[in-house]
């Protein structure tokens, strides 16, 4: 039930604009994601606009993912969001669902290996919390990793934010 | 406009850039798709009013005592009994009686007393149109031609606040005109033709000014709806207004293997005591069964259906396809055009359309999804 507990953990007690934890020089560190914002800088990301962040929950490495603010900017007028199912295996650049604007349907593309061990499902009625906080609330889903290194093929920050200001 | 043909501007490309807009390349015209969001701009143009840059569409200008005659000869509908001021939706078909264009055909008298025809075609046909045009005109040496598009802009002006603008803005016949009239008349002493018309089922008026003024009238039209909520609005509004709107966009719903019955546009043919291009096809055609019909649809959930979509009767076979489909904004539901087998094409009726893999069950609904009041 990790993503009840997460999704309980929302509202004011992480205001938005507020990271969770600042730089600790490691490339993932080791903290519960609790719905509360993940620092950008601390992440991962694909091409194609997911981040992945890696938190500890009960003694495991869970990845969450998520779509970036530059992602949501660009897409525009959401109104459809299509998520996993909790205990489907996704697969390191392969879709692990959608989401539908008013012009345009995009793939999500999952940015790792393993087991969804939890979906934001409450999402999907308010997709409004993609744009206020993509780093937070705006978390997708949970994956409990089964091959660490596909990570290592992900862009960190600095590349990303790079691709951004060419695709701008 | 070939593969090779740089990327044009419209005189009003340069505002759409400072205003950031997203550009995108459409018809060879860079072009803005949207400069906030497409459901902002929707909504203004439903509740307010917005402002668009249609520059990219083609402006051709027949002058001459038998203009008309060719016109005739070119279109589906009659020209030469067109009032002056009046404005008539025409199409252009090729001998097969295949649309070539949708047209706006329009009747005009300068305030010097020149009468000319103007046809606006659209801007992802006008290298064709021109094409197709031209050893037509070799047979009417009499016809000054021109293609003014590249020396005008066209602006819309389209929303129930429009009018209010048009009273500010402009003289008082313009915002008199009936609909589907237009004017020669001036904006601020800058050359104008103002027309009752639109694509956006709204009321709206459109403007053809000089290339050199549009930066002018455009401001100054931006300027006076500010208090009347004005939006700029891109393509992007444009395509989702007009499919409400249930008006077909040629590529979409009209092509050349698309006759004007198929796409029901039966109202903009007229047969009666003509000869035409396409004509004799299209008599032939007028009284025959048709295999397929544009229907409406409306979907049930929140996907939409995509331009491509196959679509399903109760025994699985497939009976059709969307030709345009998109989130409607204004009735917070998936809808979407198609082209549907005949007997299955009756309004109440339900099919399965298929997005991307999985089903969605399709009403087929009377068009339009949207009237205004």
């Amino acid at each position: 039930m990790i993503g009840k507990e997460v999704s309980g953990t929302f509202s004011a007690k992480h205001p938005v604009g507020r990271y969770a934890g600042k730089g600790t020089g490691h490339l993932f560190p080791e903290r519960s994601f609790e719905g509360n914002l993940m620092n950008p800088e601390e992440l991962k990301y694909n091409p194609s606009h997911e981040w992945v962040g890696i938190s500890e929950e009960a003694g495991e490495r869970i990845a969450v993912v998520g779509i970036t603010d530059f992602a949501i900017e660009q897409l525009t007028d959401l109104v459809y969001m299509a998520l996993p199912t909790v205990g489907a295996q996704v697969q390191a650049g392969e879709q692990f669902g959608e989401v539908e604007s008013v012009k345009a349907v995009s793939s999500l593309i999952s940015p790792v290996d393993g087991q969804v061990v939890a979906v934001h499902s409450e999402l999907v009625d308010h997709l409004e919390q993609l744009g206020e906080d993509p780093f937070g609330k705006g978390w997708i889903m949970k994956v409990k990793l089964t091959d660490e290194t596909k990570l290592q093929q992900l862009l960190d920050y600095a590349a990303y934010k790079k691709q951004c200001a060419e695709e701008a | 406009m070939t593969s090779t043909s740089p990327v044009a501007s419209t005189p009003l490309t340069a505002w759409h850039v400072a205003h950031n807009a997203r550009m995108s390349e459409f018809a060879g015209y860079q072009m803005p798709i949207q400069y906030s969001t497409i459901v902002t701009e929707h909504t203004a143009t439903r509740t307010a009013v917005g402002l668009f840059d249609i520059s990219h569409m083609g402006r051709l200008r027949f002058e001459g005592p038998r203009a008309p005659q060719l016109l005739d000869h070119l279109l589906t509908r009659r020209v030469s009994d067109l009032a002056v001021g009046a404005v008539r939706y025409s199409l252009m078909c090729n001998e097969e009686g295949g649309i070539l264009d949708d047209v706006l055909v329009s009747s005009m008298e300068t305030p010097s007393g020149r009468f000319f025809y103007l046809l606006v075609v659209n801007a992802s046909n006008r290298q064709k149109i021109l094409k197709w045009i031209q050893p037509h005109l070799a047979d009417f040496p009499d016809v000054a031609f021109s293609d003014v598009t590249e020396t005008t802009a066209m602006i819309s002006l389209q929303g129930p606040k429009s009018v209010a603008i048009a009273q500010r803005l402009l003289p008082p016949k313009v915002s008199g005109l009936g609909y589907y009239r237009g004017v020669v008349t001036e904006q601020m002493s800058k050359a104008c033709i103002v027309s009752r018309t639109g694509y956006t089922g709204e009321d709206g008026f459109e403007l053809i000014v000089r290339a050199e003024d549009a930066m002018r009238v455009w401001e100054n039209i931006m300027m006076a709806g500010r208090e009347h909520g004005i939006a700029p609005v891109g393509l992007g509004a444009r395509d989702t207004l007009r499919l409400e709107a249930g008006m077909p966009l040629y590529g979409h719903e009209l092509s050349e293997q698309t006759d004007p019955y198929t796409a029901g546009l039966g109202f903009a043919v007229n047969l009666k005591d003509r000869n035409f291009i396409g004509g004799e096809v299209l008599k032939q055609r007028s009284s025959a069964k048709l295999p397929m019909q544009r229907v409406g649809l409306r979907l049930d959930g929140r996907r939409a259906a995509r331009e491509g979509s196959g679509l399903f009767d109760s025994d699985n076979r497939e009976v059709g396809n969307v030709t345009s489909g998109s989130f409607s904004p204004s009735l917070q539901a998936p809808i979407a055009m198609a082209y549907v087998a005949s007997e299955l094409a009756v309004v109440g009726s339900s099919l399965d359309v298929d997005i991307r893999g999985t089903r969605a069950t399709a009403e087929i609904v009377k068009l339009p999804f949207y009237k205004r009041a």
